[in-house]
């Protein structure tokens, strides 16, 4: 087909389209609605007591902050990176929310690790902490990405793997307030595969997720 | 004019064109393609050679624009968002292409033809076909008739019964005494 017969084509029928509202505010009108929900599900459910006496300590309070700043940091990336004329360095904001959070897990289950000696092995409650990961996590990338899925991202790997991360890190974000103990080495090796298992499965089927224009 | 002037008022025009786009104007939008396929065309000769390439990258980038023209915020300059799409477009069509050139080779000679059909056909058959001739020949004239219909022309038995005069069963017969002969002659029998 001739570019010239192309325009014609697409100049026919032209429906109207309304714009896209700024990434900022399309990321807030997604988070607001489920940050209510899960105020509301942790009001009714979790063990607010127990919770207050961990995040006493410098180092739990931490690794709730960076999991909580690396969902939110990371559904908000997604958001931006699904424009065309958007920087794409928004794919690194996650990373300094992710590596507090990383490194103050780390830390806690080095420390449980070497005090508890073999029980800071211990399978535990761990796989019951990646089902509520993937639980929560897969219903609310699939409601994320029905929202980044109406820019058409021209690159869903990347607003795919960011969208993933966030909604991975905001479960473990909720977890921690019905997790009354603290993370042993596999409990966090289980985190972390429950969270790349959320990455990756939304990386793979980003195309049908995502509706990419090419 | 002033290099920069000129691009502010291509800008504003663009802008101008792509908001009326957006509520739904197709003339205005068939401008704004038309105007920007040279600068589209100029981004994509960066990433494609030969000018059929640019023109699919340039037609690829088109269709992007219409997808996604709903996410230009009218608030913010048309042309970065453009170059963006062209950019975008480019890169993956040099992946593509280096994809392509990975996995495939490219043989002019496998594409190759000719004017007259018959010089593409198979040639075993064209051969067999010279060499069956003189020995259709040969053979009595009602089983040449019968083999002709039935086997060469394709027709059933009732329409070669009823061309060459002769009942079906004769006809069958003289079929299978022709293929019993021509076996024979070319020395196939048994």
């Amino acid at each position: 087909m001739e570019t010239e017969q192309l325009i014609a084509s697409l100049g026919q029928g032209l429906s109207p389209v309304k714009p896209l509202r700024p990434p900022q505010w399309r990321a807030l009108l997604w988070l607001a609605p489920v940050g209510a929900l899960v105020l509301l599900v942790v009001l009714r459910y979790a063990d607010l007591a127990a919770m207050a006496r961990r995040v006493a300590q410098p180092r739990l309070a931490l690794e709730c902050v960076g999991a909580l700043l690396t969902g939110i940091v990371a559904v908000v990336s997604a958001f931006y990176l699904s424009l065309p004329d958007r920087s794409d360095r928004w794919r690194f904001a996650p990373l300094p929310p992710l590596a507090l959070w990383l490194a103050c897990s780390g830390l806690g289950c080095l420390q449980n690790g070497l005090g508890l000696g073999p029980a800071g092995h211990r399978l535990g409650e761990s796989t019951g902490c990646f089902r509520f990961i993937l639980a929560v996590s897969v219903p609310t990338a699939l409601l994320l990405f029905a929202v980044l899925r109406r820019a058409r991202p021209l690159l869903p790997l990347r607003v795919a793997l960011c969208g993933a991360l966030g909604v991975a890190a905001l479960a473990a974000f909720v977890l921690q307030f019905f997790h009354p103990f603290d993370v042993t080495l596999i409990d966090l090796a289980m985190h972390a595969l429950a969270v790349v298992l959320v990455v990756g499965i939304a990386g793979l089927f980003r195309r049908v997720t995502l509706s990419p224009a090419a | 004019m002033a290099p920069g002037t000129q691009a502010q008022l291509q800008e504003a025009a663009w802008a101008g064109l792509m908001r009326a786009a957006q509520a739904g104007d197709g003339p205005c939008y068939e401008q704004l393609l038309r105007a920007i396929v040279p600068f589209i065309r100029s981004l994509a000769r960066r990433y494609s050679r030969g000018p059929a390439a640019t023109e699919d990258v340039v037609q690829d980038v088109l269709l992007c624009v219409h997808r996604t023209r709903h996410t230009w915020d009218p608030a913010r300059p048309f042309c970065p968002w453009l170059a963006a799409i062209a950019a975008r477009r480019g890169i993956d069509r040099i992946r593509r292409d280096s994809r392509i050139a990975r996995h495939e080779l490219n043989d002019e000679a496998a594409y190759e033809t000719f004017a007259a059909p018959a010089t593409n056909n198979d040639t075993g058959a064209l051969r067999a076909a010279e060499q069956i001739a003189p020995l259709l020949a040969a053979l009595p004239v009602r089983q040449r008739q019968a083999l002709e219909a039935t086997k060469l022309r394709g027709l059933s038995l009732a329409e070669a019964a009823a061309e060459s005069g002769q009942s079906v069963a004769a006809l069958k017969v003289n079929v299978h005494r022709a293929v019993k002969s021509l076996r024979r002659l070319l020395g196939t029998d048994g």
